[in-house]
């Protein structure tokens, strides 16, 4: 059974086609990259996985469920998949303990004592234990986005989306937060995470695929992908990602 | 030069025996308020139902999808005649008009027809404010609670309502103040509230500092409702930087 598997998805706002026919599978257990330019749909892509986009055509299904069929409950679908945005999007009148036992209290039902002992948990295995009764911006990027990985995974999702996690932080505070997804994927974590971060896709990804306005126009292992990539629009992007001092 | 200009017109002697009689003032002031209790008590009543009604109006008009359709136009409606039309009158309308039906069951009060009115203008005020603060919620904030699960209307009220009520409160003031003054309105009625009691006295013995006891009673209780808000933001902002529960 595979963690992800997308047919034909195709998604447009308005007159433009931001997605133009993805096919993509990720086995369970597999961390896949999303790498192209800003704009070649990597985060819709995964706006549409986690349903917070309404596709125009195809179908997603996530172990096993097809999760864009009608009338399936998106709530039911979204607790299962967990997602992390570039700009953290911690609630900011909560504290952190808060932000992260919200969804088990409201969504799964949890007693606050159980949701607030694993969210205590969590927090301490990624070294928040400390910051539990702090406001979010009270907290560095890194920390902020931290919790933003703990809030999602309190939910005990079966896939992870992250979406350019370390583009919003300062480079100093990008390793801590990488270091967090190498122990989720470590641990065995389904993810599909789309990354501005070469070396760090080279490292942790058993695929790294290649969007290209809408459509992923190469896929296969980070070494093929980085060291031989067969597409030219692939190498011209990877030629300015290496001009830019990024590889 | 304001002061010096009305201090020195030919009238000032006699404004001044007819408007700052400090006789009159301490004459009428234990009557002024005892009759300004009404007022409060109109205000704490109408602002208790304004606040729910106002967010529930807000509400019920963000509602996406062209299910609500006839819903928010109902709102919208709803907002623009009782914010179209003077208050003054829906007062008089409501407060004459309505008791005047002499159908069973219907109050004959006119405090409580006062209050009424009160709160259909007000709710239709204050929910254009809660829609602002509502709006001002950017939409990733909705889109991270749905993310986790939660349903549109948890998320509304764990993740964006709380926000949004907070940065509205020193303008929800502005309209608390107004409601607190126009609670005098309610006098027109026959309600002896501090404007009306004013009224009798002066009446009575054609000396208008009356007026200005009811005058000085609506300033006494604004002033601290402007300070108490101003605290309150304060304290919030503290906390969040303090970034500890108190």
């Amino acid at each position: 059974m595979s963690g992800v598997k997308i047919q034909g998805l195709r998604k447009s706002f308005g007159r433009l086609e931001v997605l133009r026919g993805i096919d993509l599978e990720v086995a369970e257990h597999e961390v896949v990259c999303l790498i192209g330019a800003s704009g070649s749909g990597k985060s819709t892509l995964l706006r549409c996985v986690n349903l917070l986009e309404p596709i125009d055509a195809g179908r997603i299904e996530v172990e096993g469920e097809e999760i864009t069929a009608r009338g399936v409950d998106v709530n039911r679908v979204r607790r299962r998949i967990g997602i992390v945005f570039q700009a953290y999007n911690l609630f900011p009148h909560m504290s952190v303990l808060r932000n992260v036992t919200l969804a088990p209290m409201k969504a799964l039902g949890l007693s606050r004592p159980q949701a607030e002992a694993e969210a205590t948990e969590l927090l301490g295995r990624f070294g928040l234990a400390e910051r539990r009764q702090d406001y979010p911006d009270r907290l560095s990027g890194g920390q902020q986005q931290r919790v933003a990985i703990v809030r999602a995974l309190a939910m005990r999702p079966g896939l992870m989306l992250l979406d350019e996690v370390t583009s919003a932080l300062d480079p100093e505070l990008v390793a801590e937060v990488l270091s967090v997804i190498r122990e989720l994927a470590a641990g065995g974590m389904t993810m599909l995470i789309a990354t501005h971060e070469m070396s760090f896709a080279r490292d942790i990804a058993g695929r790294v695929c290649f969007l290209d306005d809408g459509v992923i126009l190469e896929q296969g292992p980070p070494e093929q992908i980085f060291s031989s990539p067969q597409e030219p629009r692939t190498r011209q992007f990877l030629d300015r990602i290496i001009a830019a001092g990024r590889l | 030069m304001l002061v010096y200009v009305v201090t020195h017109s030919p009238g000032w002697p006699e404004v001044r025996t007819a408007f700052f009689n400090w006789d009159a003032y301490r004459d009428s002031f234990p009557e002024i308020s005892r009759a300004f209790l009404l007022n409060v008590k109109i205000f704490l009543i109408a602002e208790a139902f304004i606040l729910v009604f106002a967010l529930l109006l807000a509400v019920l008009r963000g509602l996406p999808g062209p299910v609500f359709f006839p819903v928010r136009m109902l709102a919208i409606a709803y907002a623009d005649f009782f914010r179209g039309v003077p208050t003054i009158l829906v007062i008089a309308l409501l407060g004459f008009g309505a008791p005047a039906l002499a159908l069973d069951g219907i109050p004959t009060s006119t405090t409580f027809w006062g209050i009424v009115s009160l709160v259909l203008i007000y709710t239709a005020y204050v929910s254009e404010v809660y829609r602002a603060g509502i709006e001002s919620v950017h939409p990733s904030q909705e889109a991270a609670a749905r993310s986790l699960g939660l349903t549109r209307s948890q998320a509304l009220r764990w993740v964006v309502l709380p926000q949004a009520v907070r940065r509205v409160i020193p303008p929800l003031l502005n309209d608390f103040i107004g409601l607190q003054k126009d609670t005098a309105l309610v006098g027109i009625l026959g309600s002896v509230e501090a404007f009306k009691q004013a009224q009798i006295e002066v009446s009575a013995d054609f000396n208008f500092t009356h007026y200005l006891v009811a005058a000085t009673l609506f300033v006494a209780i604004t002033i601290p409702l402007a300070r108490f808000t101003d605290w309150l933001v304060a304290r919030d902002r503290r906390r969040r930087l303090a970034g500890r529960l108190v």
